[in-house]
C-alpha cells in the first residue's frame, strides 16, 4: 500500500470515528438536558408529566414538615405567585432553610406529587441560585402586568 | 493605616505591571536595550508590592481589623488563627488577590530560573506575563478592592462561611490556583514564540518543565478539592460534574494534552502549531474557569457570593486575552511549518490520538458546561445538563485513549510495527481480561461498566509495568548490573511510568466505587443497629459538645464486623451561631479497600436521628491515583539529564545566534 493510500485510509477512518462520536455525544446530550420551570409554569401545565426537571423558588415559611417515616421531608416551593409541594427523601443540604432560595430536581410520581432526588440550596448567606432568582423575578413581572391591567 | 499601605502597594504593583507589560516589548521591537532591561526589575518590583499588599490584607485578618469590609465579611474574632489567615481567600476580592499573587510568584520564578533563555525571548516572555497581570490588577483595583473600609467598624466579623472552615481551605485554593495560573507561563511562552518567530524543539524544551509544574499543581489542587467535597459536603460524592469542577477540569485535560504534544515538539520538531494552540487554550480555559466561578452565572454546589458586574469585566478581559492570542496565532502560525514527517503507525500518531481524545473530552465537557449559559442568554429558558451526559460521553471518549495509553509508550518514533507491540503486550492483555472477569465476580455483581473499567485500569497498570521491564531488559546488554541499570534510566521515564500507573489506580478506584458503593438513609433510635453488608453500625446516641466558634451534636457509632469492633465513628451536626448556619461533619473510617462513611441528618423525636451510612469501596484509590500522577510529574521535573541538556542546548542556540549576529 502506498503512503498516499494509507493516509487516505487513515483520514477516512478518522472521519467515520468523528461522525460516530458526534452523533453519540449529541444523542446523549439531548437525553440529559434538564429543563427548569417555575412553580407558576408547573401550575399551568408547562412542565413534563413524566421525566426529570428542575424547579426553583423560595422555601415557603412554615411549610417544612417531616413525614411519619422520619426520613422523607415535605415542603412547599413558592415563586410568590404560585406554590407547589415537594417531597424529598434523604438529608437536606445544610443551608436549606425556610424563606431561602432552593432548586430541586426530580419528577412527578403517580399521584402527581413532585418527588425530588436532588436539592440544591445556596452555599452561603448572600448566594441565591440563579434559577431561583429568575423564578421570583418572573412572578414579580407577571404580577406587575396584572396590576397594570 | 496598614490596609491603606496594602492598597497603595497594590496600585504601585499595577504601575509596575504596566511598565513590565509594555515597555520591554517596545524595547525588543525597536532594539532599545534601555527599555528591555526594564523587564526583570519591573517584574520583581511588581512581585514585591503584590506580596506587601497580600501581607497587609492577611495582617488585617490576623489582627481582627473589622474596619476593613472584606475582613468583617469573612472572618470573626472567634475563628481559629489558621482559618483567619486562610479566610483571605474565603471571598471574591481575596481570591482575586490570591490569583494575582500567584501570578507574581510564577513571574518571579521565570525571572529567576529562565536565565538561560536567549535575551529577546526571555524579555518577551516576562512582558507577556506582565500584560496578563495588568488585567487582573486592574480588575482588583477598580472592581474588587479588598481593602475597602467599613465605617463605622463592625464590632465583630460575620465569620467565614462554615463550609470553608476546614483544613482543605488552607491548601486547596492556593494549590489549585498555582495550577490554573501556572498555565500562564506556557501561554506566555507560546505568545513570546509567536512574536519572536522562534518555534523549534529548543522552545519546546524550555516550555516543558513549566507546563509540567503547573500540571502537577492543578492535579493536586483538583484532587484536594474532590477529597474535600467528599468529606465536607456530607453526601459522599467526590465529583459532581458541577460547572465549577468542570472549570478546573478542562484546563487539566488540555494541559495534559499539551504535555504530550510538547514531547513530540521537543523530540521530533513536529506538532508545533498544534502545541502553541494548546498552550493558548489551556490558559484560556483557566481564565474561562475564573470567569465562570467568579461571575455567578451558574448554579453550582460550590458557588459562593458573586457579582455579575464583575463578571462582565472578566468577560471583557477574556475576550481581549483569548481574542488577541488567537489573532496573533492566526497571523503567525502559517509561517511555522509542519516539522518532521511520521508514519501512520508511530509514536507520533499515538500521541496525536492521545491529543485528539483529550481535546475531544475537554470539548464535550465545555459543551455541557456552556450550553446552559448560552441557552439562557438567548432567552431559550433555563436548562441544565445532567451528570449522566458527562459520565456517558466522557467514558466513551476516554476508553479508546486509555487503550492506546498502553501501546503508545512502546511505539517507536517515526515508524513502528503494531505486531511487535502486540507481542510485547500479550501478557498485559491476558492479565487485564482475566481480572476484568474475576474482580466483578469477586465483588458479587457483574456489570458491563465494572468489567470494562477494571479492564482499563489493569490494562494501564500492567502495560506500564511491562514497559519498565522491557526498558530494563533492553539495557541489560550494555549495563549488566541490575542496580546500575535501574539507576541509569532517566527520571523523566520513571515519572511518565508513575503518572500512567496513577491513571490506572484512579480508574480502578472510580470503577469500583461507582459499581459497588452502598448507601442507606435510616431513622435510628439510640442503640439501634443498622446492618450494611457484613457490617453492623450501632448508634449509641448523640451528645452536645462545644467548639471554638460553634456548638455541635456529636453522634457515636460503633462499627462491628462478626462481633469484632472495628471502628468508632463520631459524625457531627454543627451549629455556627454567627451566620446561624448548620453544618454536617461526616465521620469517615478510611481504608485501602473501603471507606465507612456516616453522617447525621436531623434530630428526630426521643434522641433518634436520621442517619446516612455509606460503604465506599476503593474510594481512596481515586486520590491515591491523583497523587501518583502528581509525583510522576515531580519526578519528570527532577530529571537531571534533562536540565543539563537544556543548558547545553541553550548555549548551543546562543552560540549559533551569536555567530549569526556576528
Amino acid at each position: 500500500m502506498k503512503a498516499r493510500h494509507k493516509r487516505f485510509g487513515l483520514i477516512a477512518v478518522g472521519m467515520i470515528l468523528l461522525i460516530i462520536a458526534v452523533v453519540l455525544i449529541t444523542k446523549s446530550f439531548k437525553s440529559n438536558l434538564v429543563f427548569f420551570f417555575t412553580p407558576t409554569q408547573v401550575e399551568s401545565g408547562e412542565a413534563p408529566k413524566s421525566g426529570s426537571f428542575r424547579i426553583g423558588g423560595l422555601v415557603e415559611n412554615g411549610s417544612i414538615k417531616r413525614l411519619p417515616d422520619g426520613l422523607r421531608v415535605q415542603f412547599r416551593v413558592t415563586d410568590t405567585a404560585k406554590t407547589m409541594d415537594v417531597v424529598y427523601k434523604g438529608i437536606l443540604p445544610d443551608l436549606f432553610k425556610e424563606g431561602k432560595g432552593v432548586v430541586a430536581e426530580g419528577e412527578f410520581n403517580q399521584d402527581g406529587l413532585f418527588v425530588a432526588d436532588q436539592v440544591l440550596a445556596k452555599h452561603d448567606e448572600n448566594y441565591m441560585p440563579p434559577e431561583a432568582a429568575a423564578a421570583l423575578e418572573a412572578a414579580k413581572k407577571a404580577k406587575m402586568k396584572e396590576g397594570a391591567m | 493605616m496598614i490596609p491603606e499601605i496594602g492598597q497603595f502597594a497594590l496600585i504601585l504593583a499595577f504601575c509596575f505591571a504596566i511598565v513590565q507589560g509594555t515597555l520591554p516589548l517596545i524595547g525588543v521591537w525597536k532594539n532599545q536595550t534601555g527599555l528591555y532591561n526594564l523587564a526583570v526589575p519591573a517584574a520583581r518590583a511588581q512581585f514585591v508590592f503584590i506580596i506587601i499588599s497580600f501581607i497587609c490584607l492577611d495582617y488585617a485578618f490576623y489582627a481582627n481589623d473589622f474596619s476593613v469590609l472584606y475582613v468583617a465579611s469573612n472572618s470573626n474574632s472567634h475563628l481559629p488563627l489558621a482559618f483567619r489567615l486562610a479566610a483571605l481567600w474565603g471571598g471574591h476580592e481575596g481570591s482575586m488577590l490570591l490569583w494575582v499573587t500567584i501570578l507574581g510568584v510564577w513571574t518571579m520564578a521565570v525571572t529567576l530560573f529562565a536565565k538561560t533563555l536567549p535575551d529577546s525571548f526571555r524579555i518577551r516572555l516576562i512582558s507577556v506575563m506582565g500584560m496578563v497581570s495588568i488585567g487582573f490588577l486592574a480588575f482588583i483595583i477598580f472592581t474588587s478592592n479588598p481593602f475597602e473600609r467599613l465605617i463605622p467598624a463592625a464590632l465583630d466579623g460575620r465569620d467565614l462561611n462554615p463550609l470553608l472552615q476546614d483544613p482543605g481551605m488552607v491548601f486547596h485554593p492556593p494549590v489549585l490556583y498555582m495550577g490554573y495560573v501556572g498555565f500562564s507561563v506556557a501561554f506566555a511562552f507560546a505568545i513570546a514564540a509567536l512574536l519572536d518567530g522562534r518555534l523549534d524543539n529548543a522552545w519546546a524544551r524550555w516550555t516543558r518543565p513549566w507546563t509540567t509544574a503547573a500540571w502537577v499543581f492543578l492535579t493536586l489542587g483538583i484532587a484536594f478539592g474532590s477529597k474535600w467535597a467528599y468529606y465536607e459536603l456530607g453526601w459522599g460524592g467526590w465529583w459532581f460534574w458541577d460547572a465549577v469542577e468542570n472549570a478546573s477540569f478542562m484546563p487539566w485535560l488540555v494541559g495534559t494534552a499539551l504535555m504530550h504534544s510538547l514531547a513530540v515538539t521537543e523530540k521530533r520538531d513536529a506538532f508545533k502549531v498544534w502545541t502553541v494552540l494548546l498552550s493558548i487554550s489551556a490558559f484560556s480555559l483557566s481564565l474561562l474557569g475564573t470567569f465562570l466561578v467568579r461571575s455567578g452565572v451558574l448554579t453550582s454546589v460550590h458557588a459562593f457570593a458573586t457579582d455579575p458586574g464583575r463578571g462582565l469585566f472578566i468577560l471583557l478581559y477574556l475576550v481581549i486575552v483569548i481574542g488577541g492570542a488567537l489573532l496573533l496565532f492566526a497571523l503567525r502560525a502559517p509561517t511555522v511549518g509542519l516539522g518532521e514527517k511520521f508514519d501512520v503507525v508511530s509514536r507520533e500518531s499515538m500521541l496525536l490520538a492521545n491529543n485528539v481524545v483529550l481535546v475531544a473530552a475537554a470539548g464535550s465537557v465545555l459543551l455541557g458546561t456552556l450550553y446552559p449559559l448560552l441557552m439562557d442568554s438567548l432567552g431559550a429558558g433555563k436548562i441544565s445538563v445532567g451528570p449522566p451526559y458527562f459520565d456517558a460521553v466522557f467514558v466513551a471518549i476516554m476508553a479508546p485513549g486509555l487503550f492506546l495509553m498502553g501501546l503508545g509508550p512502546l511505539a517507536r518514533w517515526k515508524k513502528t510495527s503494531l505486531p511487535e507491540i502486540g507481542t510485547r503486550l500479550r501478557v498485559a492483555a491476558v492479565i487485564s481480561v482475566l481480572t476484568a472477569l474475576l474482580v466483578p465476580f469477586a465483588m458479587g455483581k457483574i456489570t458491563l461498566m465494572s468489567a470494562v473499567g477494571v479492564f482499563m485500569g489493569i490494562w494501564v497498570v500492567s502495560t506500564t509495568l511491562i514497559l519498565l521491564i522491557n526498558r530494563i531488559k533492553s539495557r541489560q546488554v550494555t549495563t549488566p548490573n541490575l542496580l546500575e541499570n535501574i539507576k541509569g534510566i532517566p527520571l523523566a521515564f520513571y515519572g511518565m511510568l508513575l503518572a500512567h500507573f496513577g491513571i490506572g489506580v484512579f480508574i480502578l478506584g472510580v470503577t469500583l466505587v461507582k459499581g459497588y458503593e452502598s448507601e442507606q438513609d435510616l431513622r435510628m433510635e439510640v442503640n439501634d443497629v443498622a446492618k450494611v453488608g457484613a457490617l453492623s453500625f450501632k448508634f449509641e446516641g448523640a451528645k452536645e459538645i462545644a467548639g471554638p466558634n460553634y456548638t455541635s451534636s456529636q453522634g457515636k457509632f460503633v462499627v462491628t464486623s462478626n462481633t469484632k469492633e472495628i471502628a468508632i465513628l463520631h459524625p457531627e451536626k454543627r451549629f455556627y451561631p454567627v451566620q446561624g448556619s448548620v453544618m454536617t461533619e461526616a465521620d469517615i473510617e478510611a481504608g485501602v479497600f473501603k471507606d465507612m462513611y456516616v453522617s447525621l441528618g436531623e434530630p428526630l423525636e426521643n434522641g433518634a436521628w436520621s442517619v446516612r451510612i455509606y460503604i465506599k469501596p476503593f474510594v481512596q484509590w481515586i486520590w491515591a491515583g491523583c497523587i501518583l500522577m502528581a509525583l510522576g510529574g515531580i519526578l519528570a521535573l527532577m530529571d537531571r539529564r534533562y536540565r543539563i541538556a537544556n543548558k547545553r542546548l541553550t548555549k548551543e542556540t546562543q552560540d549559533v545566534q551569536e555567530a549569526f549576529d556576528a
